[in-house]
């Protein structure tokens, strides 16, 4: 499974935090403080993926935010990178050419395309329109808050 | 300017967030949120009832707060009211939070369980799903505990929307590894493997991450997975890139779904039906086959997941290791990614090369990549490639290529990363020894590791080489010879003066014939690096000179000559010095015979099979060691198996392979007395005695016999250390080593008498006296009469605790049918759980002088009051010896410091207002008042000690929370001397009434 997902910027300012298991404050800060450290100093086309404890730390950069994921050691790399491209396009679809501004600003929204993609550290549905749908559908639902109108979409 | 933000749009967050990145400098950000923060709190306090958009915007605010880093203690109850609104948005926020600020406030958590409730039952999916999301996330106890059953049902109820579906399998998935006593699968087990048939993509793929983990702690239950994962797979591996539609992800059929069944499979043995086992061979090889054809799109994210399924079945046919075919395509398949222009694939086959080597029907094509192995260690520019790179080099070792790639990795070492020289080092080192065929150039070996990165060769290394020299008489010459060589470099590392220090003080005489390597000058060389090194390097050449006495009895004048001078016989080191003034003693009083007894050679080390690797297996069982020593076990597997070569001298090889490993565990004799010895000056440092056991290494020359007998228990040694004069110590080991000493070599077949049957005697009555010392404190002497001493040494981390006895017999007698136990009375016994002590037996027989030593493992399950007793029994001298202790376990070693402000403080100390929760006692001063004895106490108790926090400086207040299993109990102290009176006022408040009561007898009789 996965355990955490960390957005950060080449400054090392964190963006997004997502924790797949339970851990304490303390813990979280010195995890990012690694992770941050460790990323952005690795020279550029170096491979994607690192050792950190007894996990896999896979990153990628997209503009001027890392994506850093960390992945229990049995799991797939080249799948994890996939996991981080997939976030990113669901980001993009949805923000249209999407910015780390968009992220900071809309972090909430961040946070809901990513609970529809993965969930406890797995992933959730693959499938970009479906996940597409599942956030369009709310933000339907933020603006008309009637809730006869949504059950008719939403069932129909 | 901010992006537009989408969806609601909150105005005043956009704003807030803007300011936050206005600000120039952390003060003004701090400054901004504070103002921000005072604000949400006087809206939340406010007398007029907010509207769901303001509660959800200002909740949204601190969310944002909090995300920066800072400290959140509000909110969460306005927060869980979102919960309840039927406005998904508002609903969508307020979950959100309690997912990201998961508080164990069990108040709120009833709370949040009754919205989860509601939503799980209001058959609106969407709803249904934030609320499986948020146990997901939160995935506490109590959640498990309220939801556990619910969900099952609705993973499989035939009316569930595909979405539900989803996120139910993977809740509980969560919840499954979180508490899996509260996860019963039984009549729903059958429901959820069928869930591989399941027509909606997505729901398969949830569903298989929940299987996968169930399958792996019930095998059994699940094998009907296999077959339909095995039709599901070929289903995907045979479609067209256009047939999932959505679910093909840049021209490759379902990515993750596929990496997913073949992982699923790697939890099974190969099928058994033919048939499925066939088409699934088909499978692997349609995957293979793939890999050759042209890439359908340059794009990276194509041959990154074409390659993730590649990759995934090679694991698979790996962890199969019976397809021979398969094993040989896949690892020319590695071959072609060793050289591939992605750094990323490099890497990866490097790692997945690693385990193929350990294959015996693919480790000699691994074999046949080895210039390119090498050359990626020489050329690959990013560290992490470099290392797998060495990784597989280790891995594809064997005795037809080790003398190469020890080469090649000494090479490599000169110029390696710092981040990796250690792991190199130790590598060359067991490598080096795993196929010496010859020792000389094993030695040669170690000591050009020496040469080129000494700072990186563990104590570990270095004791196995002199482990080796000493028990291999063949190889003695040439190691002297080699080693006084090393030492002629102008500058050599101080590993190697310690390797040659030892080794010449042993062997010495072997090159001594030879006038370029006479006994002075070999002296010379040695002293003349004696003033570069550090203490404990010259510690270890004085002994060597001890040693040079009674080899070269010319050199005797020289050597006391220089051990009387006042650099050493003075020196400001007590180590030191007492070596110089001991062994200047020793080698001045004692005669020729009694001198070649006491510095006779090093006996040869016990062959022991102390390999780490051992010891897993043994504990563990296969399936739970991790991946890296699996690959290790198999290594040596195969090497077995395919190393018929091995030759006849090996079989005396003094331990097996990879027994450098081991060495970590089990140090050599050479250096057990050290470590052994430090624990002991650790218990009984507050007995005043600075006696240092480094001397003990060496006194053990002559104790070899009684070494031999006892071998995990160097501790006759050390207990007799402790008697600070050397000449009491001295006659001691001349008499044992005149008069064999009444040792038995094997203590457990010696049967002297049944364990004692008695009862457990009742405690002493003194035991709580006992008890009360180590409130506040971790290690000492527990008790003590004439016979034996129980020295204790405990370290705490949260619930869990680890506790060393060290039980000395004081006399000269020996004790027999030693026993312990340790048992939970009372108030423990009926809450069996209370405190899971575990406990090793000790063996049977305690020699006189000698120490013996007992590890408990502590659990603090939930909150106590009663110690456990220890009971000692044993025979001395035909009476029995019966005695009952109370551990010095007590609920404040479970304390984990809080460190809070005073405006925190105070607010929690209201919070805890009710009566019960406080404990209170006056009473009089028993100890010293002085301030700071009383702080050391309080700091001792586990708590953190605050300053100013009580607006009267001469009180103490403290904070701490107590970790226990079942929960986490906070605590607040305030104690107020009163000098004049000679009075204390304790006062505390816990969040639980039995421990502020509990702490609160505790405490009295501290101060």
């Amino acid at each position: 499974m996965m355990r955490f997902l960390l957005l950060f910027s080449r400054q090392g300012k964190l963006r997004l935090q997502k924790w797949f298991t339970p851990m304490s404050e303390r813990e979280k800060k010195k995890i990012i403080r690694d992770m941050t450290t460790m990323v952005l100093s690795r020279q550029p086309r170096s491979c994607n993926f690192l050792h950190w404890k007894d996990l896999k730390i896979i990153y990628k950069r997209y503009a001027s935010l890392y994506f850093c994921l960390a992945i229990e050691n049995q799991e797939n790399e080249l799948l994890a990178l996939e996991v981080i491209h997939r976030y990113v396009e669901l980001l993009d679809k949805y923000f249209g050419n999407v910015c780390e501004l968009d992220i900071i600003f809309n972090f909430e929204k961040a946070y809901f395309i990513l609970d529809e993609f993965l969930m406890g550290g797995e992933i959730q549905e693959t499938s970009k329109q479906i996940v597409n749908r599942c956030i369009e559908s709310s933000d339907m639902l933020q603006e008309d808050d009637s809730s006869e109108w949504y059950e008719v979409e939403l069932f129909g | 300017m901010p992006a537009v933000s989408k969806g609601d749009g909150m105005r005043g967050l956009a704003v807030f967030i803007s300011d936050i990145r206005n600000c120039k400098s952390k003060e003004a950000e701090i400054k901004r949120i504070n103002k921000e923060l005072a604000n949400i709190r006087s809206k939340f306090k406010g007398d007029k009832a907010l509207d769901g958009y303001s509660k959800k915007k200002y909740v949204c605010k601190l969310l944002f707060i909090f995300l920066l880093g800072h400290d959140i203690d509000f909110g969460h109850m306005e927060a869980v009211n979102l919960l309840s609104s039927n406005k998904y948005t508002e609903k969508q926020i307020g979950y959100l939070f309690i997912s990201v600020l998961v508080n164990s406030n069990s108040e709120l958590i009833r709370l949040i369980n009754n919205a989860i409730k509601n939503d799980l039952s209001s058959r609106n999916p969407t709803f249904m799903c934030l609320a499986l999301h948020c146990i997901a996330n939160v995935g506490s106890r109590e959640m498990a505990e309220a939801f556990a059953s619910e969900i099952p049902r609705i993973l499989v109820a035939g009316d569930t929307m595909d979405s539900v579906k989803q996120s139910a399998a993977l809740c509980l998935l969560r919840l499954y590894k979180t508490s899996p006593d509260l996860v019963l699968m039984g009549e729903w087990t059958s429901r959820v493997v069928h869930l591989l048939n399941d027509q909606h993509m997505g729901v398969v793929t949830a569903a298989i991450s929940l299987i996968t983990c169930l399958s792996m702690k019930n095998p059994d239950e699940f094998k009907t997975c296999v077959s339909l994962a095995v039709s599901r797979l070929s289903r995907i591996v045979s479609s067209a890139s256009t047939d999932l539609q959505d679910y093909t992800y840049y021209f490759v059929p379902a990515p993750w779904l596929s990496c997913k069944l073949l992982r699923l499979l790697q939890c099974y043995p190969p099928p058994e039906d033919g048939a499925v086992k066939g088409r699934l061979v088909e499978c692997l090889e349609t995957i293979l086959n793939k890999a050759q054809e042209p890439p359908k799109s340059k794009k990276v994210q194509h041959s990154n997941a074409k390659n993730a399924i590649l990759f995934e079945a090679i694991s698979l046919i790996i962890h199969y290791d019976s397809e021979p075919n398969l094993l040989v395509r896949a690892c020319n398949q590695l071959g072609q990614f060793l050289q591939h222009r992605e750094t990323n694939l490099r890497y990866l086959a490097l790692e997945s090369m690693c385990t193929l080597a350990s294959s015996e029907f693919s480790h000699e094509a691994v074999k046949t990549h080895i210039e390119t192995v090498i050359n990626a260690l020489k050329t690959e520019r990013d560290v992490s490639v470099r290392q797998r790179a060495a990784d597989l080099l280790y891995a594809m070792c064997d005795r037809s290529n080790a003398k190469q790639i020890v080469a090649e990795m000494l090479s490599y070492l000169e110029t390696a990363d710092y981040s990796i020289r250690e792991e190199m080092v130790l590598k060359v080192a067991i490598l080096a020894e795993k196929y010496a065929v010859d020792y000389s150039w094993y030695v040669d070996t170690i000591l050009n590791l020496i040469r080129i990165a000494g700072d990186y060769v563990s104590e570990e290394v270095w004791y196995r080489v002199i482990q080796i020299v000493i028990n291999r008489d063949d190889v003695q010459g040439y190691a002297a010879k080699t080693v006084f060589e090393a030492l002629q470099a102008p500058a050599c590392h101080e590993n190697m003066v310690k390797v040659g220090g030892y080794i010449l003080g042993e062997f010495g005489n072997l090159i001594a014939g030879d006038p370029r390597s006479s006994p002075l000058v070999q002296f010379n060389l040695l002293h003349s690096k004696f003033h570069l090194c550090s203490v404990p390097t010259r510690a270890l050449l004085l002994s060597a000179y001890i040693k040079f006495i009674n080899l070269f009895p010319e050199t005797k004048a020289t050597i006391q000559e220089v051990l009387r001078c006042d650099s050493q016989i003075r020196n400001s080191d007590v180590e030191l010095q007492q070596r110089a003034v001991e062994y200047l003693k020793l080698s001045s009083i004692a005669s020729t015979d009694v001198l070649a007894t006491v510095l006779e050679e090093m006996p040869p080390f016990p062959e022991r099979e102390s390999s780490i690797l051992a010891k897993l297996k043994k504990k563990k069982g296969p399936g739970a060691v991790s991946v890296t020593e699996l690959e290790d076990s198999k290594r040596e597997g195969g090497e077995l198996n395919g190393g018929g070569d091995r030759g006849s001298d090996t079989a005396s090889t003094p331990s097996p392979s990879a027994d450098l490993l081991g060495i970590r565990s089990a140090a050599p004799i050479g250096a057990a007395p050290a470590s052994a010895g430090s624990l002991l000056v650790d218990v009984f440092s507050e007995a005043g005695s600075a006696f240092s056991p480094f001397l003990s290494l060496f006194l053990l020359i002559s104790f070899h016999t009684m070494a031999k007998s006892l071998p995990p228990c160097p501790c006759i040694v050390c207990v007799w250390m402790a008697f600070p004069s050397f000449f009491f110590f001295f006659s001691f080991f001349v008499f044992t080593s005149m008069v064999p000493f009444p040792i038995c070599s094997h203590p457990l077949s010696c049967g002297l008498s049944a364990p004692p049957s008695e009862d457990p005697a009742p405690p002493l009555s003194e035991a709580d006296e006992l008890l009360n010392k180590f409130v506040c404190k971790n290690n000492g002497v527990l008790f003590e009469n004439q016979l034996l001493q129980i020295g204790i040494k405990s370290e705490y981390r949260q619930n869990l605790g680890r506790m060393y006895l060290f039980f000395g017999n004081k006399t000269s007698v020996q004790f027999a049918s030693f026993t312990t136990t340790v048992s939970c009375p009372g108030e423990l016994q009926s809450h069996i759980l209370l405190l899971n002590v575990q406990t090793k037996p000790v063996e049977p027989l305690v020699e006189g002088g000698a120490q013996i030593q007992q590890v408990l493992n502590i659990e603090c399950l939930t909150d106590f009051s009663e110690a456990p007793l220890l009971n000692i029994k044993f025979r001395y001298g035909g009476a029995l010896q019966n005695l009952t202790l109370k551990l010095p376990v007590t609920i404040n070693k479970f304390f984990q410091p809080t460190e809070m402000a005073s405006h925190d403080f105070f607010q929690r100390w209201k919070q805890l207002s009710q009566p019960q929760q406080e404990a209170q006692k006056i009473f009089k001063a028993n100890h010293s008042m002085d301030t700071e004895v009383l702080k050391a106490k309080l700091l001792g108790l586990g708590t953190a000690l605050l300053d100013n926090v009580d607006p009267n400086p001469e009180n103490y207040v403290c904070a701490g929370v107590i970790q226990t299993k079942s929960q986490q109990v906070g605590c607040l102290l305030r104690l107020e001397p009163n000098a004049q009176a000679q009075m204390y006022r304790l006062t505390l408040r816990c969040s639980k009434d039995s421990v502020s009561k509990r702490l609160c007898e505790l405490l009295a009789e501290q101060f």
